[in-house]
């Protein structure tokens, strides 16, 4: 049975039906029309679904509608614009890194958290924080030059 | 001004109507007015026909002067439009950002072979460029009628064509908004080696102004701020989703369906036919559910596969099915008779995985007489003629448009879920989105070949090589075609029952070593199961590139080393091919590299190092590499920490898309070296997410990959896509056996077999 769910989505409050047990991911693509995040495995193993709850970085496809509450969701669309870019977004066009892009959810969600709460990590730190996500194209090269300019330029 | 540009306000019906032929011939000084604009021309369906001799099927001049370049291939992830925009811009005389490229969409391009064996700009590149180069040219021609001026008076500057004497003429003011009807020279080809080039001379590199330019690309920034449309966000009116059901044990088919099992989810359908089993819902996780809920019963089958401890028995055992050999000189039996000692290893390849980032999506609309497709793949012109084929409906009333798919390195998973839209959208008739889940996406994909590569060297008594033997035996290359065009070669097509017929193919080291006497063919077997199996192989980046030259590249270092000489001084000495040389040499410098025999024996302790090197050719392109490689016997775990890797692919076009299309072969290749084997039991594909299918962790990737791009102006422009993802196993067994004397011949280096190994 579906139930009446209110989204606070990068501002902006959408009231959807759904399925409790459905993924918060296929009401922000399907139910509110989001083209981000992405579906890439449906098993929190690769982060192309990956959204900020209250600022924490949380796998869209196993995140059920019941246990979303009040969280406010924030999703790439969310975290900067081409006039007020997220450091992230910028370094990221500047390395040129994404190939096909499918993947670019997770790491700049994760990223921006990650950045947000550790100010000038070292390689290393960004590396493990970073681990587990995947980038099938193989950018990780450019992934880590990006994310230590933003690091750089978020002080 | 975006150069990434699909087509998509072009409408079916004015593009489809365009069969009927233009009667006027600008360039032939035949009056403008007789052309009728573009608007005009789509409404009335009098566009030149679209096909490879016409030079309206490539190069439009718009009514406000910028270009559109209709281009029959697409860019998989490198930027490959920005390097034809450059093309186009140069040969045409326009600045670059008037360019728009747009891409293989069937309705206004022509089959030039989609993304395939690296031929972007090799032959892609090279047909875009004849035909910017005509149409400048019938526009100068236009100008010196405009103008009253001799041709030999004119120049071209950023689209403007001058005769010097404050007289001059812009291409907008020429044919701005409205078509060339000019014939081109067409080699009757379709495909890669699609070419119809016209009168026009191409321009000397010592010409080139943008060609060669470090441009950026400008699809980055819409993929980064969410503001780009993948194959997977398309949505049309009245859409259903649609989700595949896939047997348990590889062969089965289902002999009953109970529908009552999913009669509690709204909208559901289900489309069975034969040993096809799908469900449609209205809503996407509705039709998740129908397919998992799906009650079904699978007919009995026998097991499919052999246990995978016995994979590399199977290929030695198994029947023959093709034999070639493609490379034979001197006499290869009598010098090995005549050996003072033979050298002989072999080596083991495992069935991989494309494992795209997501798996497929594709939708699919029927609607008055017309099909249209919205696809990922890297044929959207074969996969036309498959779609028509399976719906039995002529081609002209399909089209195939093709958008940013989730990842895609060849023949991946992306037709089939086209054809299996197909199939549903025609059954349920509505428009179906398919999206496949993870497990399809890296189960029923199709594989890269499992191989076994067998090599040997003759040596005589002063130590030379006298023969060289290489032979592989291995499942084919193409058990389903590398295009969707004919329904046998996809999953929906196998399922339903179509005759199939897999293909024979493999090949054979790509280097310029010459050795007296050498041969190197290869064996192909028949498929574990011929009909819709999840190990059916199809090209998978750089198809049996890796496989081949890790074997051959790791022989030709085993060869060095039982002969006590610097790997790269070995090689050196079996090539007369000069660029094979600079390219050896060239990463022996940069690289640091210090000439000696492998193994290093000054290493004690756990932690040890080791650098190895590499080198293949692929279709005209170089590619030499050096890995440096830090590995703990205590865990087995290979850390590939640099590369230096040289690339000599010609004429470069654009050196940091390069550059990066480099970085993403080094880093893939590693991936697919350490970690990637698709496993298997007697019934099914066991490889189905990211777990049972690791790749390459970020943890893990290498702190630098240094790329030399030597380029060469005055020679034509070859691939880039594939051949440096070629070399990387083969440096990296080469570096860990400098660090430590063992050998490893089977991949992937994963940490247990390499701490096996070692002990």
């Amino acid at each position: 049975m579906t139930q009446k769910f209110t989204l606070n989505v990068n501002g902006i409050v959408h009231t959807v039906d759904a399925d409790p047990d459905m993924p918060l991911l296929y009401a922000l693509r399907d139910n509110i029309g989001l083209n981000n995040p992405h579906f890439g495995c449906g098993l929190a193993q690769c982060g192309a679904c990956t959204v900020h709850l209250d600022g924490q970085p949380a796998r869209s496809c196993v995140t059920t509608m019941s246990s979303v509450g009040d969280a406010k969701i924030t999703t790439l669309a969310g975290l900067g614009t081409p006039e007020k870019p997220h450091p992230l977004q910028a370094a990221y066009i500047e390395e040129q890194v994404p190939q096909c892009g499918y993947c670019i959810n997770g790491w700049l969600m994760t990223a921006a958290a990650f950045l947000r709460d550790r100010k000038k990590p070292t390689e290393a730190e960004i590396r493990d924080a970073l681990s587990g996500l995947k980038c099938r194209c193989g950018t990780h090269i450019s992934i880590l030059k990006a994310v230590k300019r933003a690091a750089e330029m978020m002080g | 001004m975006t150069k990434y540009e699909k087509m998509s306000s072009l409408t079916r019906r004015s593009v489809l109507l365009g069969g009927g032929a233009l009667v006027v011939s600008v360039g032939a000084g035949v009056s403008l007015e007789t052309v009728l604009s573009i608007g005009k021309a789509h409404a009335q369906g009098i566009k030149p026909p679209l096909t490879p001799e016409q030079l309206s099927s490539y190069i439009a001049v718009n009514a406000d002067g910028t270009v559109s370049a209709f281009f029959g291939k697409m860019d998989m992830g490198h930027g490959l439009h920005v390097a034809i925009g450059q093309i186009v811009a140069e040969e045409l005389d326009v600045p670059f950002k008037n360019v728009k490229v747009i891409m293989a969409d069937t309705a206004v391009t022509v089959n030039q072979g989609g993304a395939s064996g690296s031929t972007g700009i090799q032959t892609g590149g090279k047909q875009m460029r004849a035909a910017a180069a005509e149409a400048r040219r019938v526009l100068v021609e236009m100008a010196a009628s405009q103008l009253s001026a001799p041709i030999e008076r004119l120049v071209v500057n950023d689209g403007v064509v001058s005769a010097g004497d404050d007289k001059s003429i812009s291409y907008a003011q020429l044919i701005g908004g409205k078509y060339f009807n000019v014939q081109l020279d067409w080699n009757k080809q379709y495909g890669n080696p699609l070419y119809a080039p016209g009168k026009a001379q191409l321009k000397k590199p010592s010409e080139h102004k943008i060609v060669g330019q470090p441009i950026k690309r400008e699809d980055v920034a819409p993929k980064v701020f969410a503001q780009e449309n993948f194959v997977t966000d398309v949505k049309v009116p009245g859409m259903v989703h649609g989700r595949m059901i896939r047997p348990a044990v590889a062969g089965s088919v289902p002999v009953k369906v109970d529908e009552s099992s999913v009669k509690d989810i709204a909208g559901v359908r289900v489309v069975w036919d034969k040993g096809f089993l799908g469900v449609v819902a209205d809503r996407e996780w509705d039709a998740i559910q129908a397919a998992q809920k799906l009650k079904v019963e699978w007919s009995n089958t026998s097991l499919p596969f052999p246990d995978q401890s016995a994979l590399y028995d199977h290929i030695r055992n198994a029947s023959v099915r093709k034999r070639q050999i493609e490379k034979e000189n001197g006499n290869v039996d009598e010098a090995f008779k005549n050996a003072a000692k033979i050298i002989e290893a072999e080596y083991e390849w495992p069935f991989q995985s494309h494992a795209s980032m997501g798996p497929a999506c594709a939708l699919v609309e029927i609607k008055d007489g017309q099909v249209t497709c919205w696809s990922g793949t890297q044929k959207s012109h074969f996969q036309q003629q498959g779609i028509a084929s399976t719906l039995g409906v002529p081609v002209e009333s399909v089209r195939v448009i093709w958008k940013t798919g989730p990842g895609s390195y060849g023949r991946n998973d992306a037709d089939d879920a086209a054809m299996d839209a197909v199939v549903m959208a025609k059954a349920v008739g509505k428009p179906v989105r398919v999206q496949y889940m993870r497990d399809e996406g890296t189960g029923w994909d199709p594989k890269g070949p499992a191989s076994v590569h067998k090599v040997r060297a003759a040596i005589d008594a002063s130590g030379k090589v006298i023969a060289y033997e290489f032979m592989t035996k291995a499942f084919s290359r193409v058990d389903v075609n590398t295009n969707g065009s004919n329904p046998i070669d996809t999953l929906a097509g196998q399922s339903r029952g179509a005759d199939l017929k897999s293909g024979d193919g493999f090949g054979i080291p790509a280097e310029s070593y010459a050795f007296e006497n050498k041969r190197a063919g290869w064996e192909t077997i028949p498929p574990l199961l011929d009909r819709s199996s999840p190990l059916r192989t199809s090209h998978l980046r750089d198809p049996v590139g890796p496989q081949i030259h890790f074997a051959s590249e790791s022989f030709i270092d085993e060869v060095a080393a039982a002969l006590n000489v610097d790997p790269i001084e070995f090689r050196l000495r079996h090539t007369k091919e000069p660029r094979d040389i600079a390219a050896l040499k060239a990463v022996a410098e940069k690289s640091g590299w210090q000439s000696r025999p492998s193994p290093r024996r000054d290493q004690a302790g756990n932690k040890v190092s080791g650098r190895g090197v590499a080198f293949a050719q692929r279709n005209g392109t170089r590619v030499a590499i050096v890995a440096e490689v830090d590995i703990d016997r205590s865990t087995g775990k290979i850390w590939a920490r640099k590369f230096t890797v040289v690339h000599d692919c010609g004429q470069i076009i654009n050196p940091d898309g390069l550059v990066k299309c480099i970085e993403g072969n080094i880093v893939q290749g590693v991936s697919r070296t350490l970690w990637e084997e698709v496993t298997f039991d007697r019934k099914a594909v066991t490889s189905v997410d990211w777990l049972t299918y690791p790749i390459l962790d970020i943890t893990e990737t290498p702190r630098e990959v240094n790329v030399v791009l030597i380029n060469r102006p005055e020679i034509a422009p070859t691939g880039a896509g594939e051949p440096s993802i070629r070399p990387v196993a083969a440096a990296i067994a080469n570096a860990v056996f400098d660090a430590t004397g063992v050998r490893l011949r089977r991949v992937p280096f994963s940490p247990d077999r390499v701490k096996g190994a070692l002990s």
